[in-house]
């Protein structure tokens, strides 16, 4: 599966290492050293308590489906890419993300258990996190 | 409140068209302009501030300077404070402070756009990365309704709520809609047309989406003083409020809007409360939308939107919260992919005895609230109740 030409994102000083860590295989997310909030997507302060002293933290890589939405027909989307789902995947660390699930909709509902896999960009030292069905 | 001066809204225009591929956008703010100053009866000379949002199709947020020069308008006071479709209620409220502030008298609010000349389709995917949460949101196909359909997807689990329940509020825009000449759609649809309708983005139908129109419309906000000088019938501004929901640092609630904060600003301000209003104008870039909005702004219970809208509750002239009567952005008009001038448009027209004769209410208090941006990321909220001079 290979993400182009879909949009592809860009990379600034403040989320690169969240992408190259993508690229390694590996989910981060930011923790707070002053409040424990843990935040998503990636700021450079707590969108809590405004501390700067935010961490990059390896995330489980599962979460909880919060819900989703599947979009059969979208003008100028890869025909391959379609039906696409679109969800907010509650991680076990706390935050909600938005992402793409890569399976079929029928096996899927609100409180599926997910786990992260990652899709590689051939344009850049990233991949693209997207979530599958946790196999029990 | 009784220690501040009254604010008047002395005219309102809606553009009739729906489509102008002959037009410029800058040719439809000037004609909706005229048409409100028509309205009101007040000369251009009169204008003395000017409130615009960003113009969808230039990306800029020199909007105000680029239609004051357009327009040729000399103003003291401007203000481009841009909620997305929320944005023009918003520019009411904003308007009534600056004329309190005694910093203007006569306060034009303009909104136009070409979104159907221009060939956008229902469901289009926004590609461009800008923003830092473009990177994580449009990478993903975060499209408007898809967002919006991951809400109603949300609401139905946690409350029940269902496909059939948000059809009923097509269902009652498209009774008023066959009654407004202008209107896109203006044949009424029935709950199962909705239910059997193209899905879109799950739960979403089709008839679920609000139109995509070309238009626009414009507002006049005035003094007291101005008032006393016009001798047609005018509207308060009893009450205002708003505010911004987002993603709450990951813990994004998609269920509720922050029109639970902008409403009770404005029914505070007003000292009204919900039971009061007569008649409520809605935006509704999506059934899910109105149905969060009736529950955050307190018209029933939250989770209880779905039994609420059952059985007629929207229409008018009798049902309990005669909304949208002009067919709303579902049936009749979203010009600029923008709603909140058309509700404060509708408002008024109710409140003026205005509206088309077959969904006229008799109405003392009404309300327009705005939902911009998306309730899926991040979202304006933005209502103002308003009263009729005879109440
Ligand atoms: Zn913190």
């Amino acid at each position: 599966m290979s993400w182009e030409p879909r949009p592809t994102p860009e990379i600034t000083p403040e989320t690169k290492r969240y992408w190259s860590a993508a690229a390694d295989e590996t989910l981060l997310v930011r923790e707070c050293g002053d409040c424990g909030l843990v935040h998503h997507y990636p700021r450079a302060y707590c969108p809590d308590c405004f501390s700067d002293d935010v961490n990059w933290r390896e995330a489980t890589g599962t979460g909880t489906v919060y819900s989703y939405s599947v979009t059969r027909t979208m003008s100028g989307w890869p025909d391959d890419d379609l039906p696409l789902i679109v969800a907010y995947v509650e991680l076990d660390d706390g935050p909600r993300m938005l992402t793409n699930l890569d399976c079929d909709p029928e096996a899927l509902d609100i409180g599926t258990r997910v786990e992260v896999r990652f899709v590689s960009l051939e344009s850049a030292d990233a991949a693209i996190p997207v979530f599958v069905p946790l196999e029990e | 409140m009784a220690t501040q001066s009254p604010v008047y809204i002395a005219g309102a225009y809606e553009h009739p068209t729906r489509e102008a591929p002959e037009k410029s956008t800058m040719q439809l703010h000037a004609e909706v302009a005229r048409g409100a100053l028509e309205d009101a009866n007040l000369e251009k000379d009169s204008i003395d501030a000017y409130f615009t949002a960003g113009m969808p199709e230039y990306e800029s947020g020199l909007t105000p300077l680029i239609m004051a020069d357009y327009l040729g308008l000399d103003v003291s006071y401007a203000d481009t404070t841009d909620f997305g479709g929320s944005s023009y209620i918003s520019h009411v409220g904003h308007a009534v402070a600056a004329i309190r502030n005694g910093t203007c008298d006569v306060a034009l609010i303009t909104l136009a756009g070409r979104p159907r000349s221009r060939g956008q389709a229902t469901g289009s995917g926004a590609r461009e990365i800008r923003t830092t949460q473009d990177s994580f949101e449009r990478i993903y196909g975060a499209t408007n309704i898809g967002m919006y359909g991951m809400a109603a997807q949300r609401h139905m689990h946690e409350y029940g709520t269902t496909p059939e329940q948000l059809a009923e509020i097509r269902v009652a825009a498209s009774h008023h809609a066959q009654f407004n000449e202008h209107a896109m759609y203006q044949d009424p649809v029935t709950v199962d047309d909705v239910v059997s309708s193209r899905v879109v983005a799950d739960p979403l139908h089709l008839l679920d989406c609000c139109v995509i129109s070309d238009g626009g419309g414009a507002l006049l906000v005035v003094s007291e003083d101005v008032r006393s000088r016009l001798e047609h019938e005018c509207v308060e501004v009893l009450g205002h409020g708003e505010s911004i929901g987002h993603h709450q640092a990951g813990r994004i609630d998609l269920t509720r809007t922050a029109a639970r904060e902008s409403g009770s600003r404005a029914f505070d301000e007003a000292g009204l409360d919900p039971t009061d209003v007569d008649y409520a104008s809605i935006y509704d870039s999506f059934t899910i939308t109105v149905l969060e909005a009736i529950e955050d702004l307190g018209f029933c219970a939250k989770g209880d939107g779905g039994s609420f809208v059952e059985g007629g509750a929207l229409k008018a002239p009798n049902g309990e919260l005669p909304f949208n009567t002009d067919g709303g952005g579902l049936c009749s008009n979203h010009p600029a992919n923008r709603g909140g001038m058309t509700k404060v448009i509708e408002a008024v027209r109710q409140l003026r005895g205005d509206a088309n004769d077959e969904v006229q209410v008799d109405a003392d208090i009404a309300l327009a609230h705005g939902t911009g941006g998306s309730i899926g990321t991040r979202h304006g909220a933005a209502t103002v109740v308003l009263g009729g001079e005879d109440r």
